[in-house]
């Protein structure tokens, strides 16, 4: 953290709000987001292009993170964590990829592909043992389903583990892994001598057990990615998840962070509106700001356009998923529309930008490398639409 | 301890303020209110002091029901309970009346107020309190701590600091060095639902005071620019138009 520059710019965003979706939302949301815009400004915006610039994940800031309760406050205030319903959830993540793509990344994974199988799925001690810690940060964990050879496809995937009495002998190896590099304890999904697949939590220590950095990325560069390497590892019985089997225990996990990165999507776009819209005031040419120009009136018309409706499908999502009826295919609708949205909106931001669009000085560069994890990760553009494809014909065209 | 902390709801920082019935009231359509930033110090501190030395901190706000969100945000910043004045803040003499039969009832140790609200800027609560109640009142203060009944605070001065004690029950008013504000968390929120919030109705109705028209600054005219050859057409402008010379 010492070669982290801390920036003095001011953080000025203003969300834009057409169609008075505040007018929705209760006090209580409307706080518990203001909360969060109030937290990433104070400690995101400072620190998040240098992390970014120079690949490095601000491991400090999980602790603040859980204490200002970004961790899991969807599950259950008994478990230590939040006790707060969908709409206040999304919001917390429409706030926190406002400020980076990758730090949404990290409490996506902890509190909806962690903490909320682990709630769902795990025993009374498992729930004891890791979500209090894992709520208020003392504790990073990661989710390992994909593999280098198994990615859209993780049914066939090869990690799996044999009987050992009162333990499990694991091995395989897991790509992709967000978190893995910093993580305490992994929730790594994997095949029995059956070939059913479960749920196992790896703690970090166990001997066999390797977390090495995938490095280069050019996107999502403040968090960190790795693999999960398991040879040999001897993990007790009693971390297996006792309440789910099959490919079902991964995709509920990740209908609970795919609804959220339809938020987090937003927020990203509104930050990248919102400074497009601030620069075309300011930024004079042919003597008049860029804003007079039509075709740039035209780029902001759209963004607006766009972000109002996504927001309207998020809101309605987010009622469906506070009453239980929330369907994956509506979820897929929504994750799909909105990063590619947002990935939309970040390309021409980074137009109107001009020049200037391409530097640290903006966050839009940031912000568009982000995306293309987001719209790859939690399932890809393309399997979502294939999701819906499903749904409104009843045909399988994944195979 | 207990510490009794006025907040005030303001308009955002970022409002636009325009005027209505003859400019003679704040035009508050669509505007986003929150808690007086100098008040907000203030809980925090009291927080902080309670948290060392035990103790509650209730705050307390004159205004009508739409004041609650605000009053819910104190309560999830940290403060212990609420108390709601049902009634509009028609000026600070009313306020402070109002204020004052809470502090004498509820057998406080120090009413806490910011150095002024950031909407009306008149700064007279705090002084008008430790008046009505008899109490000493350190107004503008950077720091306070408690130490054997007596409250030590700090108020910057002309060219250096004052450093002055006083017993307790007292009056202090907040200025922006006080502490940081906190954000309040999740847990905070969720705690916030059901901590007490009282509503009690006011002891009179009567304003003191009365606002004639307000005013909005005059709108920046626009720049003549004025080639450096014609100075003297600059000192006839100023000399003759604008009159500052
Ligand atoms: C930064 C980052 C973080 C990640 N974090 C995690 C994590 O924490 N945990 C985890 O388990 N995984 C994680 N992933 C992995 C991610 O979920 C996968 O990358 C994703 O599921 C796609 O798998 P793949 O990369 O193997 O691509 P592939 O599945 O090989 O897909 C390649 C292309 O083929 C297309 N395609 C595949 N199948 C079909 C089909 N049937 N019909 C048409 N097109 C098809 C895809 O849409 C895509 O365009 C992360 C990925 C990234 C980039």
């Amino acid at each position: 953290m010492e070669n982290i520059k801390r920036s003095n710019k001011q953080d000025n965003f203003q969300a834009p709000d057409f169609y008075q979706l505040d007018d929705l939302f209760s006090d209580e949301h409307k706080l518990i987001r203001d909360s969060i815009r109030q937290w990433v400004k104070q400690e995101v915006s400072p620190i998040i292009e240098d992390c970014c610039q120079q690949n490095y994940f601000p491991q400090h800031i999980v602790k603040s993170m859980g204490e200002v309760g970004l961790f899991g406050p969807q599950l259950p205030a008994e478990y230590g964590c939040g006790g707060l319903d969908y709409i206040a959830y999304g919001l917390m993540m429409q706030e926190l990829e406002r400020g980076d793509s990758g730090m949404r990344s990290t409490a996506s994974v902890q509190g909806s592909l962690v903490m909320y199988p682990i709630y769902k799925f795990g025993s009374e001690e498992q729930k004891h043992k890791y979500l209090p810690k894992l709520a208020k940060g003392e504790m990073l964990g990661c989710f390992g389903l994909t593999e280098p050879d198994h990615g859209s496809d993780p049914s066939s995937m090869v990690t799996n583990f044999k009987d050992d009495g009162d333990h499990v002998i694991l091995n395989g190896a897991k790509m992709w892994i967000s978190n893995s590099p910093f993580a305490d304890i992994a929730v790594v999904w994997a095949k029995n001598e059956q070939g059913i697949i479960q749920g196992i939590i790896v703690e970090r220590g166990m001997e066999g057990f390797s977390t090495p950095e995938t490095h280069g990325k050019w996107s999502l560069r403040a968090s960190a990615t790795g693999e999960l390497v398991f040879d040999n590892v001897r993990v007790p019985k009693a971390n297996i998840f006792p309440g789910v089997t099959g490919l079902k225990g991964p995709l509920t996990c990740l209908n609970s962070a795919r609804y959220g990165i339809s938020w987090g999507a937003i927020g990203a776009a509104m930050d990248c509106f919102d400074s497009a819209k601030r620069y075309s005031m300011e930024r004079q040419q042919f003597g008049r700001p860029i804003g007079g120009f039509q075709l740039q009136q035209k780029k902001l018309a759209e963004m607006l356009t766009e972000i109002t409706k996504a927001q309207l499908v998020c809101w309605r999502l987010g009622h469906l998923m506070n009453e239980g009826k929330a369907t994956p295919a509506q979820i897929s609708l929504a994750k799909r529309n909105n990063v590619d949205m947002a990935l939309h909106i970040a390309r021409e931001a980074r137009q109107i930008h001009g020049g200037m669009g391409i530097t640290g000085e903006y966050p839009i560069m940031r912000h568009m490398m982000n995306l293309e994890s987001v719209i790859t990760y939690e399932g890809t553009h393309d399997i979502h639409l294939l999701i819906l494809g499903m749904e409104i014909t009843g045909e399988n065209a994944f195979v | 301890m207990k510490i009794l902390v006025c907040i005030s709801n303001v308009p955002d920082t970022t409002t636009k303020v325009t005027f209505t019935e003859g400019n003679t009231r704040f035009n508050n359509a669509g505007v986003q209110y929150i808690i007086n930033p100098y008040d907000e110090l203030s809980l925090t501190r009291a927080l902080e002091l309670t948290e060392a030395q035990g103790g509650t901190v209730t705050v307390i706000n004159v205004g009508l029901v739409d004041t609650e969100a605000n009053i819910r945000k104190a309560l999830a910043i940290g403060a212990h309970e609420a108390i709601r004045i049902n009634a509009k803040p028609v000026d600070a003499y009313y306020v402070a009346e109002q204020i004052a039969e809470v502090a004498i009832n509820g057998g406080y140790d120090i009413v806490m107020t910011g150095r002024e609200s950031i909407d009306y800027n008149s700064g007279q609560v705090c002084g008008l309190l430790a008046e009505m109640l008899g109490w000493p009142g350190i107004n503008v203060i950077t720091k306070i701590d408690i130490d054997g009944g007596k409250a030590i605070c700090e108020r910057d001065i002309d060219g250096g600091k004052e450093k002055v004690s006083c017993s307790l029950p007292c009056v202090i008013s907040a200025q922006k060095e006080l502490t940081e504000p906190r954000i309040p968390n999740m847990r905070g929120i969720m705690a916030a639902r059901t901590k007490p919030l009282q509503v009690l109705e006011p002891t009179s109705n009567q304003a003191h005071t009365k606002v004639s028209v307000y005013e909005l600054p005059p709108a920046k005219s626009s720049c003549k620019m004025i080639d450096p050859a014609n100075a003297g057409q600059l000192i006839d402008l100023l000399h003759n138009e604008s009159k500052v010379i």
